[in-house]
């Protein structure tokens, strides 16, 4: 250490330190937790409204003018984009007990598809035969049981030897796209690879009977519920309180004598129960046909909604209007300059990066140290 | 009668992408990362190699089957690894959800690659965006192999893609097992405190691991669609179930370069059954059902047998922070 | 960097081999670990650094180790003022520290532990080292495999391989955090022979200790921090316990916790020939057999992981049971059944087995009444049992055992692990033992938050409020909540297992006399604990367990410590002990 002068020695201390010093925050408020989110979010924003200016040269207002249009241009897309919201959330409430108890079901594409297919086999064998609210009925029932079937799998398994449900409700996933191919194959007698609202048909002439309207209103009126429900069940519910002890910490609710292995099965029945009714909602009420892609990577998705808004029922309708409204806005704006709808997946992902990005900022500090900068250069 | 050698052969060309998927997820585990994003990795790698293989195409230049291989094998790499890097930044330095980031970054790896892919054509005003010219030289093979009939369509008929791959794995296997810094490595995944206390830089191994293994992961990604779809683009979902697959071979291997090359080579098998087996074409979906049941059963067996060396790394999935009292 | 220190060190041999100048850390704005602290370390001593749990000792230490870094203040090694902002710093230092958690990779080697970071140039050559390693230990007297793994190893081989890292280093400075609180008699006795060794040898060692007697057997000087800081260094020949003692707790503290007479003492738990395989397949409880008595407070003393967990879990329900009886006795004969039952249907269930009579003698038989009748019955205790009840807990699951009406008190030795959630608040962490009361599908908070509230109140828990998250609080209020929710179950039998480990003197005390009024209640207690001075003092029977076996049971009133100490490392020739009994 050569330096002789005296601001030289006093800076001596602060360059022991490291120039970038992080500690753990102990609490954080909710104003904070929310300047941060709205930071990121914005920021987030921007760089996508730059990417978005490179690719098409459009002018970033008139993108987001776009983006707004196409959610809310008119009556009909605006309940267009309410229905994608309501079955977005609908997923994301399905995931999130079992998230809560630190089971990563990642599975929900194939819990709702398979509880579709039950809808879709119900309505293919049953459609115009019976009764049409008994058919809805019984392809409602059908679902839920599939999707609580395709659930409960992996989560025996999971509580019994521990098995790895991550990939296991992933595997899972394919193992049903692959059941619905074969069906499809099966149904589909020209060697089609769809099975259209011909084949799944109710009673009435044109095969339909709920308007455009009314099938909006009851996949919304199914969000409501279920979210109201879901709300209660996780936060006043002995079973939801059972669910908290199970994720924080398995020894303790061994400690106080609950049956972890009953809560694990139990809680994936009803996330896979919650699946199965999007399941219905999409092949019954909302298209009446089944393909391999129909829950559209809203098993994926689903997850980011429910981890973003910290697994609060409410704060979900908040994020996956965010979502969805990202996905029909840059799909629009991908489609009028003709790229690919994937555009909104790029977007997707970057706004999801910065939110989860952000939690740093909430959980740690971080103080520079300028001091340090100048004190290396000396030696 | 079953064609024994067509269907070893075009086994050790899908698997040759699990290998380097697995491979790449293996060295990255190891580090105490668990990266979900794999599959969003390997179509990003995938579509990078098709830019620059399409840039090289349509840049005019006389085309040299060497510059085309050097490029878009460059191209893969840097793609995979700005990609990797956008993982590794936020669960490494931001410290965030590993499961969640790696899952936002399939989402975002696989939408960047059905975009480029569907719109790469869009973009440039081309006519079409095959590189079939450039798939060729990576299929070139050992000029004898077609002399030696079955053995050499077995050994010695593939592009250099498959060797290439091989020797990774060796060469991970070897610097996991024999090096200092492979020990260092372990000891970061096993036990970041530990590892930190001794000196070792934690934070500099998680991202070379993390890079490293998304690189090699890339190139599966890449091989998969220069090779096996022959450089001409359909869509991503092929690579991204390669991608979902190769993390599941990570647990079949039990975190071994070596066995992950041969369960590789067994999947890649599955993975094309059905073109080999007379059944009718409803059965086709039955059969492709297989890779993702065996993955299944794979997963359980592995749960049910329980030993401390075939545990996954103990900090798997944990972030590390320093001042955690 | 090394060979410069090395010459430094020939010129100046009279020079400080560390010295810390004003250090102060904070953790947060409210917690101050260190207070400007400043020491000094001579070449060639051993320097004991006393202070209470919580006092700054391993945070100061971290410092030099470079897993903290000091917000203010200066390092000086060998007389240069040092820039440590990392453990690779330290070494290059020629500073090593032992932590009191070993930093070991459990499924390496010794070797391959042991020469972890470190990059000398020379190829890597594990066989080379493993033989260097040999070498090391011979030259000290350490026993050791050097290609063993680290999990199948004894805490103190893994203590050796941790020591013997730091010397393969080249470590000058060495810094043991609590060494010996793992460690048997014996093995202590061994390592500070080794410890000697190398002071003769040159080395200048640091021991964290808040044990007296091995500060005075063996260090040089002993320096004090109380409270985050110094309060004095001073020479071992020239102090004395008592003097020690008043500097590290500050005022002068009557060691003195009350011990009243058993009274109305029953038999309350039997347990007999108790065998325990835990999952790795080791034999952690070895034909363990014992009585606890009503009213009583017995004592376990031993070295910690003798099996006094396995203990525990095994009467509670959480571990499986692979031999023998774990039998609850509960005196109820001609006591009325409203004193133990407030589920209806199970004492219609017992009655039609005939475990009860009225109080004329005649037996009871429920059937053909309403719900309403045999509740007045019971209410007015018009019904008595016949007899003792008499049950054996073995492979009961915790739910099983609470549901036979036998309330289990259990304060685990790992608080936010097991017995609490850190991230719940103090409310919902009440609730854990009470939410399954009433029919309702709804958790009722009401009640669990004025449990809340009074043992905030009765227990002085310092905390913002009833809905602070437990993992917020100090490590003492955390144990009082603990405490308070598991006596607010009014038990049959409390188990506690190190329920003062971590805390200050004072919140120390009022868990023993909360053990106390318990044992006054008539309440079985089994306290295991790791003071061999507070065993003494608080229980009535003391009871030794070394590797998994019962060694002896002895009064606690006239007990001596050397007899404690050897039943706890004794481990051979117990079998025909407990065979001649």
């Amino acid at each position: 250490m050569t330096a002789t002068s005296k601001t030289a020695e006093s800076r001596v201390e602060n360059a022991h330190e490291p120039f970038i010093s992080i500690t753990r925050r102990t609490s954080s408020t909710i104003g904070r937790s929310l300047v941060v989110r709205t930071v990121a979010v914005v920021i987030a924003l921007i760089i996508c409204a730059i990417i978005t200016v490179v690719l098409t040269g459009e002018n970033p207002i008139n993108v987001f003018v776009s983006m707004f249009e196409a959610n809310f241009g008119n009556l009909n897309l605006m309940m267009v984009s309410m229905q994608e919201l309501a079955i977005l959330l609908l997923v994301s409430l399905a995931v999130t007990p079992a998230f809560r108890m630190k089971f990563w079901n990642c599975g929900a594409e194939g819990q709702a598809l398979f509880g579709g297919l039950a809808a879709a086999l119900v309505m293919l064998l049953w459609g115009g035969k019976i009764n049409d609210i008994l058919l809805l009925a019984a392809t409602l029932i059908s679902s839920i049981l599939a999707g609580v079937i395709w659930g409960v799998i992996p989560s025996v398994f999971k509580a019994h030897w521990n098995t790895n449900e991550t990939l296991f409700t992933l595997m899972m996933n394919y193992v049903a796209m692959q059941l619905v191919k074969f069906f499809i194959k099966i149904a589909a007698k020209d060697g089609s690879s769809v099975v259209d609202p011909d084949m799944l048909r109710f009673s009435t002439e044109s095969g339909e009977i709920f308007t455009s309207a009314q099938k909006f209103l009851i996949i919304a009126g199914f969000a409501v519920i279920v979210t109201i429900f879901s709300f209660i069940y996780l936060n006043y519910s002995k079973h939801g309180y059972e669910i908290s002890v199970v994720g924080e910490s398995e020894n303790t609710a061994k400690y106080i004598g609950i049956n972890v292995r009953k809560v694990i099965v139990r809680t994936m029945a009803i996330s896979g129960g919650i699946c199965g009714i999007v399941g219905f909602l999409l092949v019954t009420v909302s298209s009446r046909s089944i393909n391999p892609d129909i829950v559209a990577g809203r098993g994926f998705t689903a997850i980011m909604v429910s981890w973003l808004a910290k697994f609060n029922p409410l704060i979900m309708i908040l994020t996956s209007f965010l979502l969805v409204f990202l996905k029909i806005g840059a799909g629009n704006v991908a489609m009028n300059f003709r790229l690919s709808l994937s555009f909104s997946d790029i977007l997707t992902g970057i706004i999801l990066f910065f939110i989860i990005g952000c939690e740093f900022f909430l959980n740690y500090k971080v103080r520079f140290n300028f001091c340090r900068l100048g004190s290396q250069k000396k030696r | 009668m079953f064609p024994v050698a067509e269907f070893i052969n075009r086994a050790v060309m899908v698997g040759t992408s699990l290998v380097l998927g697995s491979t790449g997820e293996i060295l990255t585990e190891k580090s105490g990362n668990l990266n979900l994003g794999i599959p969003g990795i390997m179509c990003s790698g995938a579509v990078s190699g098709l830019i620059g293989g399409f840039l090289y195409i349509n840049s005019g230049a006389k085309f040299s089957a060497a510059a085309a291989v050097a490029i878009t094998l460059a191209a893969c790499c840097l793609g995979s690894l700005i990609v990797t890097l956008i993982y590794s930044f936020l669960t490494i330095t931001l410290r965030v959800n590993q499961n969640v980031t790696g899952l936002a970054l399939t989402t975002f790896g696989v939408g960047l690659a059905n975009f480029f892919g569907g719109s790469l054509k869009q973009l440039s005003g081309a006519d079409s965006i095959s590189i079939v010219k450039i798939a060729k030289a990576y299929k070139a093979s050992l000029p004898f192999a077609s002399k030696l009939g079955d053995i050499g369509k077995i050994l010695f008929s593939y592009g250099f893609i498959v060797y290439l791959a091989i020797i990774i794995v060796l060469v991970v296997s070897f610097v996991l097992k024999k090096t200092r810094v492979g020990l260092h490595l372990c000891a970061v995944g096993e036990n970041p405190a530990t590892a930190d206390a001794a000196g070792i830089n934690v934070t500099r191994y998680k991202y070379f691991a993390t890079c490293i293994g998304g690189m090699i992961s890339g190139l599966g990604g890449f091989y998969y669609f220069i090779d096996y779809m022959n450089g001409s683009w359909e869509d991503a979902s092929k690579i991204s179930q390669c991608g979902w697959l190769s993390i599941a071979l990570v647990i079949f291997a039990i975190w071994r370069p070596v066995i992950a090359l041969f369960g590789s080579y067994v999947f890649g098998g599955l993975w094309i059954l059905y073109n080999y087996t007379g059944f009718s074409v409803q059965m086709e979906p039955i059969i492709n059902m297989l890779p993702y049941v065996v993955t299944i059963i794979v997963l359980i067996t592995v749960s049910l047998r329980r030993k401390r060396e075939t545990q996954p790394p103990a900090s798997l999935g944990l972030n590390y922070f320093r001042e955690d009292r | 960097m090394n060979t410069e220190i090395i010459e430094n060190k020939n010129q100046k041999n009279s020079v400080l081999a560390l010295e810390l100048k004003n250090i102060t850390k904070a953790f947060g704005t409210k917690v101050v670990a260190n207070k400007n602290v400043s020491l000094d370390l001579r070449r060639g001593e051993i320097l004991a650094l006393l202070g209470e749990n919580g006092s700054g000792k391993t945070t100061l230490m971290n410092m030099i180790a470079g897993i903290y870094h000091p917000d203010e203040g200066e390092i000086i090694v060998n007389g240069e003022p040092a820039s440590i902002n990392s453990p690779k710093d330290s070494f290059g230092y020629g500073i090593g520290m032992i932590h009191q958690h070993f930093k070991l990779v459990d499924l390496f080697t010794a070797t391959e532990n042991i020469v972890l970071g470190i990059k000398d140039g020379n190829g890597f050559n594990i066989k080379k080292s493993s033989e260097r390693v040999a070498e090391i230990a011979g030259k000290y007297g350490f026993e050791i495999d050097p290609d063993r793994k680290i999990y199948t190893m004894s805490v103190s081989e893994k203590q050796t391989v941790e020591i013997i890292k730091v010397l393969y280093r080249g470590a000058d400075i060495l810094i043991l955090d609590e060494p010996t609180a793992v460690l048997t008699p014996q093995e202590i006795e061994k390592l500070f022979n080794v410890l000697r060794r190398m002071r003769d040898d040159g080395k200048s060692i640091i021991i964290i200790t808040h044990k007296m007697n091995e500060v005075l057997s063996l260090s040089d000087r002993v320096a004090v921090l109380r409270k985050g800081e110094h309060i004095a260094t001073v020479n071992t020949a020239e102090t004395n316990e008592f003097q020690l003692t008043e500097m590290m707790v500050g005022k002068k503290i009557v060691l003195n916790i009350e011990r009243t007479e058993p009274h109305d003492t029953q038999k309350r738990l039997e347990i007999k020939n108790l065998e325990v395989v835990n999952g790795e397949g080791r034999h952690v409880l070895k034909n363990v057999s014992f009585d606890v008595f009503s009213g009583e407070i017995l004592g376990i003393a031993g070295i910690a992981g003798s099996g006094q967990r396995e203990l525990f879990e095994a009467i509670a329900g959480l571990q499986p049971i692979n031999n023998g009886e774990v039998v609850f006795h509960n005196p109820k004969k001609d006591k009325p059944v409203s004193f133990f039952h407030k589920s209806y249907e199970r004492v219609v269930e017992l009655a039609k087995e005939g475990k009860f009579h009225y109080a004329d003698g005649t037996h009871v038989d429920f059937s053909g009444m309403k719900h309403s009748e045999i509740k007045k019955l019971v209410e007015e205790e018009k019904v008595l049992f016949y007899e003792d009840e008499i049950i054996d807990l073995r492979d009961k699951t915790p739910l099983q055992i609470k549901e036979l009406g036998i309330h289990l008190s259990f304060v685990p030795e790992d608080r936010l692990g097991m017995g609490l959630v850190g991230s719940m608040d103090i409310t919902d962490n009440m609730m854990l033992r009470s939410y399954r009361k009433g029919h309702s599908v709804f958790v009722d908070r009401e009640r669990p938050k004025k449990l809340a509230e009074e043992i905030i109140n009765n227990l002085e828990v310092v905390t913002p409020g009833v809905g602070t998250p437990v993992r917020r609080l100090s490590g003492g209020n955390i144990q009082k909540v603990l405490v308070g929710r598991e006596i607010a179950a009014a038990p049959k039998v409390l188990m506690a297992a190190y329920p003062v480990r971590g805390l200050d003197i004072n919140s120390s005390y009022m868990i023993y006399n909360l053990l106390n009024e318990q044992k006054k209640k008539g309440v079985a207690v089994i306290f295991v604990g790791e003071d061999l001075d507070v065993l003494m003092a608080l229980c009535d029977r003391i009871m030794v367990i070394s590797s998994g076996k019962i060694t002896g049971t002895l009064d606690g009133r006239t007990a001596v410590k050397e007899e404690i100490g050897r039943l706890m490392t004794q481990t051979e020739g117990v079998n025909e002990i407990d065979s001649n009994k």
